[in-house]
């Protein structure tokens, strides 16, 4: 029996990347694309596009391609020697987030097996605006703004995942979607709000072939957090519980609802309050004895300052370096290779404070001294 | 003429018996060998004992093993055998960590003989006064080239040489009403078993990650101390082979915190009498036996690991301990504050006669030949890979690399997708063993690790770079070739996916034929 | 340097020739080896020469000093031998030898399936045929030893319940019951159950009453340390699942061709000792534990060895194997009773299987009824002397068995040391391990006793005893 053919929905932002080399942060926007064009900026989706397919070209009997036209996917497809199915229509030339969004629902509507997309921050919350996690996704790095977890480490790692999600069944794994928070950009601060979670498959290049980490490996591990939390957790302390699936397993491990994009307040295994903001927070820790939970977010590994702004300065410095407990599975640790944890909370004096070493738990009794650095370059 | 011979064995092919399971074998009837049978007159005199056994308690069906004769045994075996790439037929360099060196025919012979082999653990002490004398000075040796004052040889391998310094450092805390002290440091580039183990002996465990030069980060350290540290359990070298200069440091931070030292020193081999664990600081160490001490690894096992340990924490040391009184040798059990046993008996006691037998057949200078050769045979291997296009080394500022280095296939894998789980299937194809990638995680990315030990030649090293040159050059023209390795290999690829499936996984021949049926999708 | 370093080649070191060792240094790029370990501080350094031996060059001189020293031991070759207590004298066939002399498995290790396939497959048959003789579908690679597979076993049952008791019988080997106790420290308590006087048999009211929603397991070996036949093995696993623990059995596999397997009685996980399968003693050195078990999810997740399973391969008909890497999943806190494994005993493993094909069904059969016929045949003419009372207990023995000399007028290390001048190794004297059981010692008889050797030993008895 012939296997039925895979299908790949591809998605391509054409102007992805352009603001980085002309130093813009981002293409969002009319405004921002304009200057960048002015400035000359180039776009790096398409060429990090072609890098993925071509790592693919050996297998390009085995699927079939669905796409956009043009820049959004087709001339990519047809430039790496697929033969594309083209679906909607764009305006060349012009194209938009709403079209990202389109092509993402007309995938999900076909029932794709996986969509790459090619992309930054932007592009990655707009498939998520458009399909939440319905579909598993593969990004292919080509922004300027690389904070969500969703993004192969480079091009050709997203066409290697392509090609092992075809060959295997693969687990799939919820990724951070970040971006920048528009709100507040207006309000003349750059800060970086967690959106919600897209499935990715499950890739662990830091294991070898047969004793690679699975999901239930790495539910193990947050299981282990999760009873060492919750054997370590003392009472009268207010615990400021950050977002994140790390925090999510010790809030079931209590038996206690968790906002997943939010900040929740517990004491004595007790919601006090959940999807708190910063006032709320300062208003609850007022005088009382608090400590802060909180997992990195994210694939850059920022403990503070991004997609949990509402542990603002003051409610750290209130709570004291000595009370903040960091939680992350050993394998999202190893996936760091090597760079330090990072904080930008906004205020150079609490991210001085947060910055040296700090320890991470990692697992039932398992913990890492880990580095801790200053993020603002980010 | 020995210019123009190939460096490789491009026509090897590794023997392919396919050879049926055992249980598959035989007829009805055959047998492969016969028990003595008890003599008539004791039949006689005891009758039918077999039914003196209460009837629910009696065997009803045979176990259903195969019925084969002699001949078919051996052969079946030995095709097995010929299907198993011992140190002693290929060039063993890829197994690093794993110290692959030459096990002396003589030794084997030695300790096979029934002088040893024959004896019962349990037997009096005036009847195994050969074997025990060779313990206790064998103890000797390991405390001159350790500068710990006290041995013993319980533990049958390296992870339980490790828990067993864990359930010491356990010891000595609660003998001094520190029980308090419960936190066990240890590095990310240290043996898995240094985590491991002190996690069994109810230890937390605190990691400490590489600084950007590969060594363990010292500022972590002093950020990791406290009254709860019991202690620190680490590698040096470490895995990648980094050497770290300043572990004097190290240990004096831990000290002054009142934590031990131990020193896991399971591998060794580069730095035999070129320097110790006394001065470094350590209160205490292991050597595997079957690593260093060239007793062989046996498919893993029996080996042995060596615990020594400073005056001060003799007491705690398991039981029983080996003692001479200047005239004889005795087993000593009456100890209160041992931690008790870690494995039965002495231990692997004959492990300890081939190790013996080793260092007396090199003495001091073979004994620092032994280090400084492997150092050699490693910085060569070195120069060699350097050539090889793709190969990396892991940190390439640390200066000092011993007997080992990681390197990284990461470029390779970048420039043609193949990544090191690919090369380490394709050098099977030329008559080497797998290589050893990196303990996990693999934070070196596309790790491998060779381990050149004194056993190998010049020759035997321009071999072995050979074929990692051949690889990444094919890597580059037709990827596929590596990728779908191996070619020459007893069996093609498996299908790794039914390892982790409760419905198709079999580790045994009657699961397996309850469960073939959930196979058939898969190729069988 | 001070001292002249020797130059002689050495045999097991091909560069330590001076030229070589120079080419070599040439192409690194440096000009003494002493560069290389230029980044070890000067203060760490050993100073001077160990004081080591002068080197045994010559193999012939090497041989002969070694074999000069172990020629001081008393073998059980030697000497007639009645030790058992964990370690047994079988009679070990000459393929065994052969096999697990071969270099190809003595000096292999951690390779991958495409390179030692032969060491997956023969460990794979060792599983399949334990598998067979304990009625599990699922057997380990080998571990250390009977009491490191033992502490495991029940690990893993208190990690599988979520609870941190266990039972375990008074009658164990006390070695066994040292290991555990510093194996579990806090994280899983040990509760001793009683036995009865005058069977040995385990106390199922002392059972009952110690059993509770506490324990995770109920512990017992069959046969018993003090080597007889526990006959309420169904009942004891009854009472186990009644209470929602698991059955853990010890077995000596020599017993399996003749007694049920421990899966009819109810057991959960099976371990035990597989030295007695064509393994010779090595003065201990011959232990190979196993675990067995079910084959569930929950139980292959908590199994802290190795275990090889069988996989496909793409070529059809073909066998593969590999480890399965199973992910330990999130049953209920596995967290707190931790385990490890490493190096262990797995040559060991190689030798059981080659046993275990050579002797087949009938073998193992003839086995078990060869061995309970001469130690019963010991038993009644050790008891025929006077003062000497063999068996102690009333219930069933198999190969071991306990004699009392407490109407003897002499302390069992006194008689143990008359022996010895009869050439005889005499049982482990157990009066300090079981001091309630008077003067008495651990007989151990197998199939390599002939009748005149027993005979011996009865007469051997009798002059020590006058």
């Amino acid at each position: 029996m012939k296997p039925v053919k895979k299908r790949i929905g591809l998605i391509v932002n054409p102007i992805a990347g352009i603001g980085g080399r002309v130093g813009l942060k981002g293409s969002d926007g009319r405004e921002a694309l304009r200057k960048a064009r002015e400035l000359g900026g180039k776009p790096e989706s398409p060429k990090r596009a072609k890098e993925a397919l071509l790592r693919m070209a050996s297998i390009k009997h085995e699927l079939d391609i669905l796409t956009y036209p043009h820049e959004m996917g087709e001339d990519e497809a047809r430039e790496c020697g697929f033969e594309p199915i083209v679906i909607g229509s764009i305006k060349k030339g012009e194209t938009t987030s709403e079209d990202t969004k389109s092509a993402a629902r007309d995938m999900a509507e076909a029932r794709v097996d996986a969509l790459l997309f090619a992309g930054g921050d932007g592009t990655a919350r707009d498939i998520y605006d458009a399909i939440g996690g319905r579909l598993p996704v593969i990004g292919i790095p080509a922004g300027v703004k690389i904070h969500s977890a969703v993004f192969a480490i480079n091009a050709q790692s997203a066409g290697d995942l392509v090609m092992m999600f075809l060959r295997e069944p693969a687990e799939l794994w919820e990724a951070e979607v970040m971006d920048v928070d528009e709100e507040a950009f207006r309000r003349g601060l750059l800060s970086t709000k967690l959106y919600g979670y897209l499935k990715i498959p499950y890739q662990d290049r830091l294991f070898q072939g047969p004793k690679r980490g699975s999901i239930a490996g790495e539910r193990s591990s947050m299981n282990g957090i999760a009873e060492y939390f919750a054997e370590e957790i003392e009472d009268d302390y207010l615990y400021i519980v950050g977002p994140g699936t790390t925090t999510r397993a010790i809030h079931e491990r209590l038996g206690l609802p968790k906002t997943l994009l939010g900040v929740d307040v517990i004491r004595d295994r007790q919601i006090v309050a959940s999807d708190v903001n910063e006032n709320q927070i300062l208003r609850l820790v007022c005088d009382k004895k608090a400590k802060i939970l909180v997992t990195p977010i994210g694939g850059q590994g920022f403990i503070f300052g991004r997609g949990n702004q509402q542990i603002s300065p003051d409610v750290i410095k209130k709570v004291g370096k000595e009370h903040v407990i960091v939680v992350a599975t050993g394998h999202k640790m190893a996936s760091l290779g090597g760079r330090p944890l990072l904080v930008d909370t906004g205020d150079d004096e609490t991210d001085d404070m947060l910055s040296g070493y700090i320890r991470v738990i990692t697992g039932y009794r398992q913990e890492l001294v880990y580095r801790v650095g200053l993020g603002k370059c980010f | 003429m020995r210019n123009e011979r190939s460096l490789l064995k491009q026509n090897y092919h590794a023997a392919a018996w396919n050879e049926p399971i055992i249980m598959q074998m035989g007829r009805k009837g055959e047998r492969g060998i016969l028990v003595p049978e008890a003599e008539e007159e004791i039949k006689e005199v005891v009758g039918d004992v077999l039914s003196r056994i209460p009837t629910d308690l009696r065997r009803t069906e045979p176990p259903k093993l195969p019925e084969i004769s002699q001949p078919q045994v051996v052969r079946h075996f030995l095709r097995l055998s010929q299907m198993c790439l011992g140190t002693d037929l290929n060039i063993d360099i890829g197994q690093g960590t794993c110290t692959m060196k030459y096990s002396p025919k003589v030794n084997e012979y030695l300790a096979r003989l029934p002088d040893i082999s024959e004896l019962h653990p349990l037997q009096d002490e005036e009847t195994v006064q050969g074997i025990l004398e060779i313990i206790y000075k064998f103890a000797g040796f390991l405390s001159e080239i350790s500068g710990m004052d006290k041995f013993t040889f319980q533990p049958g391998g390296g992870a339980q040489a490790i828990y067993t310094n864990a359930c010491i450092i356990r010891a000595y805390h609660a003998a001094r009403g520190e029980s308090q002290r419960d936190e066990i440091i240890t590095t990310l580039f240290s043996h898995p078993a240094d985590a491991a183990t002190p996690a069994t002996a109810g230890f937390k465990v605190i990691t400490l990650m590489p600084d950007e030069n590969g060594y363990p980060d010292l500022e972590a350290l002093k950020a990791a101390v406290s009254k709860r540290t019991a202690g620190m359990m680490i590698t040096n070298p470490e895995d990648t082979g980094i050497y770290n200069p300043r572990v004097r440091e190290y240990v004096d931070i831990v000290h002054e915190a009142g934590g031990l030292c131990s020193y896991d020193q399971a591998n060794a081999n580069g730095i035999l009498g070129i320097c110790r664990a006394k001065e470094a600081g350590f209160d205490m160490c292991h050597f595997n036996l079957h690593k260093t001490f060239s007793s062989p690894h046996g498919c893993s096992g029996p080996g042995c690991g060596a615990v020594g340990v400073r005056d001060y924490l003799e007491k705690f040391l398991p039981v029983p301990v080996v003692e001479f009184d200047g005239e004889k040798y005795h087993i000593v059990y009456e100890r209160p504050f041992s931690i008790g046993k870690v494995r039965s008996f002495l231990g692997n006691i004959p492990v300890v006669l081939r190790a013996y037998a080793w260092v007396m057949s090199l003495g001091p200078d073979g004994i620092r030949d032994v280090a400084e050769v492997s150092v050699i045979n490693n910085n060569y291997l070195a120069k060699k890979l350097s050539q090889v296009s793709g190969i990396g080394m892991s940190y390439p500022k640390a200066k000092c690399r011993l007997d080992q280095i990681r390197y990284s296939w990461e470029q390779l894998r970048r420039e043609t997708g193949v990544g090191t789980e690919d090369v380490r299937r394709r050098v099977v194809d030329f008559g080497v063993q797998s290589y050893f990638e990196s303990h996990h995680p693999w934070v070196v990315p596309e790790p491998f690790t060779p381990e050149p030990t004194e056993t190998y030649s010049k020759d035997d090293i321009d071999e072995y770079a050979e074929i990692l040159r051949y690889i990444s050059q094919e890597a580059y023209v037709s990827p596929d070739t590596v990728k779908n390795a191996p070619h020459k290999s007893t069996i093609t690829r498996i299908d790794e996916r039914i390892l982790n499936d409760p419905k198709k996984w079999a580790m045994t021949w009657r699961a397996y034929l309850n469960k073939r049926h959930s196979w058939d999708s898969q190729g069988q | 340097m001070a001292r002249t370093r020797r130059q002689v080649a050495h045999p097991y070191i091909p560069n330590s020739v001076a030229k070589t060792k120079e080419e070599m240094l040439d192409e690194i790029g440096v000009s003494d080896v002493s560069e290389l370990f230029s980044g070890i501080p000067n203060e760490l350094r050993f100073k001077g020469v160990l004081n080591l031996p002068k080197p045994l060059l010559s193999e012939y001189i090497l041989r002969r000093h070694v074999e000069g020293l172990l020629s001081k031991n008393k073998s059980c070759k030697e000497y007639l031998n009645f030790l058992g207590a964990g370690c047994w004298q079988h009679y070990v066939p000459a393929v065994c030898d052969e096999i697990s002399s071969r270099a190809e498995f003595l000096t292999a290790y951690v390779g991958d399936t495409y390179s030692d396939l032969g060491k997956y497959q023969a460990l794979f048959e060792f599983q399949s045929m334990m598998g067979e003789l304990v009625g599990m579908d699922v057997v380990s690679a080998p571990t250390y030893d009977w009491a490191s597979a033992c502490s495991s076993s029940l690990l893993m049952a208190a990690r599988i319940t979520g609870r941190s008791q266990v039972l375990i019988p008074r009658v164990v080997n006390p070695e066994k019951l040292w290991h555990m106790r510093n194996f579990f420290r806090s994280t899983v308590d040990i509760e001793v159950v009683e036995y009865d006087h005058e069977t040995g048999q385990l106390d199922l009211e002392d059972l009952e009453k110690k059993i509770s929603s506490k324990t995770a397991a109920v512990y017992f070996e069959n046969p018993s340390y003090l080597g007889f036949i526990e006959t309420h093995a169904a009942e004891i696993s009854r009472i186990a699942h009644a209470h929602g623990a698991l059955s853990v059995v010890g077995v000596d596999p020599t017993s399996l061709g003749i007694l049920a397997p421990p899966s009819e009685y109810g057991a959960d996980i099976v371990c035990g000792e597989a030295q007695p399968l064509g393994v010779h003693m090595n003065y201990g050195g011959g232990l190979c534990g196993f675990i067995a078990s079910r084959d569930e999810e929950q139980y292959v997740a908590e199994y802290p060895t190795f275990l090889i399973s069988i996989a496909p391969t793409r070529r059809a008909g073909e066998f593969g194997f590999g480890w399965c890497t199973h992910e330990r999943t999130s049953f209920y806190k596995r967290e707190r009773a931790t385990d490890f494994t490493g190096t262990t005993q797995c040559l060991w493993g190689i030798s059981a299987a080659v046993y275990l094909a050579l002797l087949g069904p009938q073998g193992l059969r003839d086995l078990g009824e060869s061995i309970m016929e001469r130690s019963h045949y010991a038993m009644k003419v050790i008891s025929e002397i006077d003062g000497v009372k063999a068996p102690m207990f009333s219930s069933v023995v198999f190969k071991e068995f306990v004699v009392n000399f407490d109407a003897a007028g002499k302390s069992v290390r006194d008689i143990n040391k008359g022996l010895l001048r009869h050439k005889i190794h005499g049982g482990k004297d157990i009066t300090r391990e079981f001091p309630e059981l008077g003067n008495s010692a651990l007989y151990c008889v197998t199939e390599i006793h002939t009748k005149e050797d027993i005979d011996r030993l009865a007469s051997a008895l009798k002059e020590v005893l006058k």
